[in-house]
């Protein structure tokens, strides 16, 4: 991988470590505490990704805009908080939050889902659902696939595993990346698993977090469609547009 | 009515158990699930076999004491009932039935379908009451409680502690239980000077005895035979955070 000239970045392995080390005490100080303190964690570090899938959202849409913007943005996103900080300071601070967030969020889920484990040893010969919630029943699977999708999606359009993969280049990486039908459909399939993890998940933020209410109840749900809908088609829309060739 | 009985055996709580099919022959639709199940075990008594063990009290809906999964639901398929308001009549002659004990490490099975639901009584001991004054009796109107207010508690007072929720939850978790107690208590002005200890108290007895970590699918709610709502483990929830936020500020 070049490293010349994208990743200056400097603070080095010590701003890691301090990192690693703060994400850790915060599981920690989260995992030491009751299942309900779990939750409300794994709540916050929710809604982070929900920011950062909605922003990450937008910021593709600009491939409509053409070649010139998409570039402009992704070389932005670099350059941002500059002349304060070094160029890629701040894109690596919210880059290591975000990859705090995803820890936390699943080494908590994980101590979770241990708890509920152990807590039926023995299983129902035969059980039919009254809430047949498919949404709120497959949030660890379907978790699960996106972290899988997520390491894919890296590896494909950041770490340029992506065939023809030219740093700098996001609009012709995006365009030939989405030429290449299975990437397509894995990727939809993977917004499809977005979109429920988002409503399941959106709603139940507002459950953990304590400000859902009977009253409300059905607007909130309504909200987290709307929001799962409106991020996971804005997602979906870019692959389809290369697929019909709508942009070149 | 004939009907095939497929029910949880287990002779003591070291027992391993099985599902043991019965015949109920000649069962009246009119019949509730557990008038049923006395029918059942009256042949049984007859040819010198173990009736099947199951708790019963009331059998008005009422008491708690009752319940069992059956076909998969816990209370049965009839919705904001327990299993001795359910009828025969929401069967169909030659149905399988199958009948199982509500499953949770807290709950362990004490001999059929009876489990032992001390646990529940853990988690109230842990905050579920209220201190008053001892002496005479004060004056009505000194703590005045508004309506909407009053209705709020005594919808979440309604808990009958089946323990349906358990039994239900995919998590085994007793959430929906523990939050129409800290509900109930909790907007009442008689709740108020244990509020936060009451719910942190509650909820580290909770994790404690084995129960599992709430999910938010609603599965308790749905199965609830009082029909307590799912926006009082919302209630919890905002208690808790408050609870841990104020010992926070007091270490501070």
């Amino acid at each position: 991988m070049e490293k010349s000239e994208g990743v200056q970045w400097w603070g080095g392995r010590g701003a890691v470590q301090s990192f690693a080390a703060m994400t850790a005490s915060i599981t920690a100080a989260a995992g030491g505490r009751t299942s309900v303190g779990k939750k409300v964690a794994v709540a916050a570090t929710g809604l982070i990704g929900v920011g950062f899938v909605f922003a990450h959202m937008v910021g593709n849409l600009k491939v409509f805009l053409g070649r010139e913007p998409i570039n402009h943005y992704g070389e932005f996103l670099r350059d941002m908080g500059e002349p304060i900080f070094p160029r890629s300071f701040v894109l690596w601070t919210l880059r290591l939050v975000l990859i705090s967030a995803v820890v936390i969020h699943i080494t908590l889920t994980y101590q979770l889902m241990q708890q509920s484990r152990r807590a039926r040893p023995i299983g129902y010969e035969y059980t039919e659902p009254v809430r047949k919630n498919p949404a709120a029943r497959t949030m660890r699977w379907g978790g699960t696939a996106l972290l899988l999708f997520i390491v894919f999606h890296l590896a494909d359009f950041t770490w340029g595993v992506h065939p023809d993969f030219q740093r700098g280049e996001v609009y012709h990486n995006l365009i030939t990346g989405f030429t290449r039908v299975p990437v397509t459909v894995i990727y939809l399939a993977a917004m499809f698993a977005l979109a429920m993890h988002l409503y399941h998940g959106t709603w139940s933020v507002t459950q953990t977090l304590g400000v859902n209410q009977a009253r409300w109840d059905r607007t909130i749900r309504r909200g987290a469609t709307a929001l799962a809908v409106v991020i996971a088609g804005g997602y979906s829309i870019v692959p389809l547009a290369v697929l019909f060739r709508l942009v070149k | 009515m004939n009907l095939t009985l497929k029910v949880w055996r287990q002779k003591s709580a070291n027992d391993k158990g099985a599902m043991v099919a019965y015949e109920a022959r000649d069962i009246s639709p009119d019949m509730s699930f557990l008038e049923m199940l006395d029918v059942v075990n009256e042949e049984l008594t007859l040819k010198g076999e173990d009736p099947i063990a199951f708790d019963s009290d009331c059998r008005e809906g009422i008491c708690g004491m009752c319940g069992c999964v059956i076909n998969g639901q816990a209370h049965g398929p009839d919705h904001g009932a327990t299993v001795c308001q359910l009828h025969m009549r929401k069967f169909k002659d030659g149905d399988t039935i199958t009948i199982e004990p509500w499953r949770a490490r807290a709950f362990p099975v004490v001999r059929d379908l009876v489990v032992n639901r001390s646990a529940l009584d853990q988690i109230v001991q842990a905050g579920g009451f209220v201190s008053v004054s001892t002496g005479s009796a004060p004056e009505a109107n000194s703590a005045p409680v508004g309506q909407a207010v009053a209705e709020t508690a005594l919808d979440a007072a309604a808990c009958i502690g089946c323990g349906a929720c358990v039994a239900a939850c995919p998590n085994a978790s007793a959430m929906l239980f523990m939050s129409a107690k800290v509900m109930h208590l909790g907007v009442l002005p008689q709740g108020q000077p244990e509020r936060y200890d009451r719910v942190s108290e509650m909820v580290e007895t909770h994790d404690r005895l084995g129960f599992g970590s709430c999910t938010n699918i609603g599965e308790c709610s749905a199965v609830c035979p009082a029909e307590i709502p799912m926006d009082v483990i919302s209630f919890l929830n905002r208690d808790l955070i408050r609870s841990r936020a104020g010992r926070g500020m007091k270490r501070a």
